[in-house]
């Protein structure tokens, strides 16, 4: 499974509250919640995103609140990967069990730069810059994690299971 | 390299030889908790995942202890819905009101001897961090976590990493192991422990009774922490006879001991005899400063219980300093039994009059207004002193009013002084 996109670059912290603000969470539903996403950080995310680009953030990305709402919406908003060098612990897990692929990599947050193309080879964490040429590598997920990601997220692997 | 003691359950439970910190793991569980406030959303999505039934009917927990007695229909609604779920899965282990073994679940769970050492556990509620006490490892987790491990029995983790807490020396007179907690959180902040289990050691840790335990495991999620957890020694062999005897009998557990050359991301030595007699004050655990080193702050309201102070050995503390004084006039206390059978005990032993005779309200075992819910609920700046364990804004009312964290002897003399206070002070009146 690979991942191919535009990389939106954000700084470190990015919290729960900037990736979907409180006063949209009266709904669950990913498109309404993807018309918000990122909108208190980046007011032109909504209008630039496309289908499989890619998020590439600082440490501790989605720290704050447990909603599972965050990573809905950057999912549903046509993120195909969000790449760190740390995750808040809530929002790590669930981004998995929503199916919204992360990835770990310090030297791939510094390296890659706002615009690049990039591709990610999810089965063996190789994140290739193609603007750049330059690569960088993460810890690729264990298989079951890339089953889940593959199912949308858990509770269709446990459907499947 | 070695592992943690945290890592040794978790590889065990994942079927590996060893696991490494950032690893991720699928684990088997031996025990899926959820509550009033976060199984019924777990009821949809587990209707959405086509589980013909819950994995084991013996393993799932679940516990209305939140808003019960219901608050309102809202929570009548939801605890019928978690009544028929229960009944529907044909589950042994839920708890209605009333029932003997009802209660506050961090409570219960330990209680009805359903943790036992080696377990992995999660539950659908951040304090499930409780059960490490008991040398298990357990974790909180979010309502679709939940729904998932009902239907299969398993989830995954990312192994974590430790931080070794070396505790040495003796609690001091009036210290208890709530100052503990509160001091380590003050220590390393409420984000000190990040992903981290919190890995407890030393001699000083046979000095602390499983009470203690329980309180200290309980805020381990204060410090941002995964989990804690203690080592298994006679006390907790203590109390799997007292409360666990069948899987004791059975040897239905797993005594795990961090290796030898486990690795620690740090390690922080504290000598008991130094802990000080701590409040949190208002809005973060962290926020902790020395009873005796502020000015006065006057209190509106005393609440004494939920699951990290509500055992029995934390309101036989409160009945001793309460016996023969009075709480204050125009201040309320409240007291919370953590569960049914605490409550009884309590009744037996003549606490409960204590209580009543120095003027405090005696609730049902369930979380009232721990967490805002009700019974208990603060006005417009009102400020309270409370054995429980958040603080954060509005916490227990209004987004106003003010809570400080403290020790069952400290929100005692509280109650007693209208103020927060020593109990040294209640010994020279
Ligand atoms: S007593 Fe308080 S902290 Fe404990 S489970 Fe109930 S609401 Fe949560």
């Amino acid at each position: 499974m690979n991942a191919k996109g535009k990389v939106f670059k954000y700084g470190a912290n990015v919290d729960t509250d900037v990736i979907i603000p409180a006063r949209y969470l009266n709904t669950a539903d990913p498109k309404e919640l993807a018309k918000h996403c990122m909108e208190d950080i980046d007011m032109s995310f909504v209008n630039r995103v496309q289908p499989g680009d890619i998020i590439v953030g600082g440490q501790n990305f989605g720290c704050g609140s447990s909603r599972e709402h965050a990573p809905i919406a950057i999912k549903a908003s046509g993120i195909s990967c969000v790449i760190a060098p740390s995750f808040a612990r809530i929002f790590y897990r669930n981004a998995i069990n929503m199916g919204l692929p992360i990835m770990e990599s310090t030297e791939a947050s510094e390296g890659i730069a706002d615009g690049d193309e990039v591709e990610i080879d999810f089965a063996t964490g190789i994140i290739h810059d193609i603007t750049s040429g330059e690569n960088f590598t993460a810890k690729p997920f264990p298989a079951f994690i890339q089953k889940i990601i593959a199912a949308d997220g858990l509770v269709g692997y446990i459907a499947k299971k | 390299m070695g592992m943690t003691m945290t890592q040794k359950i978790l590889a065990k439970h994942a079927g590996l030889d060893f696991v490494e910190p950032g690893q991720l793991i699928e684990a088997k569980l031996d025990l899926v908790l959820g509550n009033d406030v976060t199984t019924p959303p777990a009821i949809d999505v587990f209707a959405t995942t086509c589980a013909c039934g819950v994995f084991d009917r013996n393993k799932v927990a679940l516990v209305p202890d939140h808003f019960t007695p219901n608050k309102d229909i809202k929570s009548a609604d939801n605890c019928k819905k978690i009544r028929e779920f229960a009944k529907a899965q044909g589950l042994t282990h839920y708890y209605e009101i009333g029932d003997p073994q009802m209660g506050v679940e961090h409570v219960i769970l330990p209680e009805n001897g359903l943790v036992a050492p080696g377990d992995a556990i999660i539950g659908a509620d951040s304090h499930t961090c409780t059960y490490g006490a008991l040398g298990a490892f357990a974790t909180g987790v979010g309502s679709t976590d939940l729904a998932c491990a009902m239907a299969t029995g398993q989830t995954w983790f990312r192994v974590p990493e430790a931080i070794l807490f070396v505790l040495k020396g003796t609690l001091k007179k009036n210290i208890t192991s709530k100052d503990l907690i509160l001091y380590i959180i003050g220590m390393i902040g409420v984000d000190g422990a990040l992903y981290e289990s919190m890995e407890f050691a030393g001699p000083g840790v046979e000095t602390l009774t499983m009470a203690d335990r329980l309180t200290i495991c309980n805020m381990a999620i204060e410090a941002g922490g995964k989990n804690g957890i203690f080592p298994v020694d006679q006390k907790t062999m203590d109390y799997l006879a007292q409360f666990a005897p069948e899987r004791l009998a059975n040897k239905d557990f797993t005594v795990i001991s961090a290796d030898a050359d486990a690795v620690y991301a740090r390690t922080i030595e504290i000598d008991l005899a130094e802990v000080p007699m701590t409040v949190s004050f208002p809005h973060l655990p962290e926020n902790t400063k020395t009873v005796g080193t502020f000015d006065e702050v006057t209190i509106d309201q005393v609440v004494i219980g939920s699951c990290t102070n509500g055992r029995l050995e934390d309101l036989r503390t409160a009945a001793a300093l309460f016996k023969g004084q009075k709480v204050k006039k125009g201040i309320r206390c409240i007291i919370l039994p953590g569960s049914q059978r605490v409550w009884k005990e309590a009744l037996k032993e003549g606490l409960l009059e204590v209580f009543a005779d120095a003027n405090c309200v005696v609730s049902a075992a369930t979380c009232g207004p721990c967490l805002g819910g009700h019974m208990g609920i603060l006005a417009k700046g009102e400020r309270c002193v409370s054995t429980t364990n958040r603080n954060f804004v509005g916490r227990m009312g209004h987004p106003e009013s003010e809570v400080y964290l403290s020790s069952v002897p400290v929100a005692v003399a509280s109650a007693i002084f209208g103020r927060i206070a020593s109990p040294e002070e209640i010994e020279k009146k």
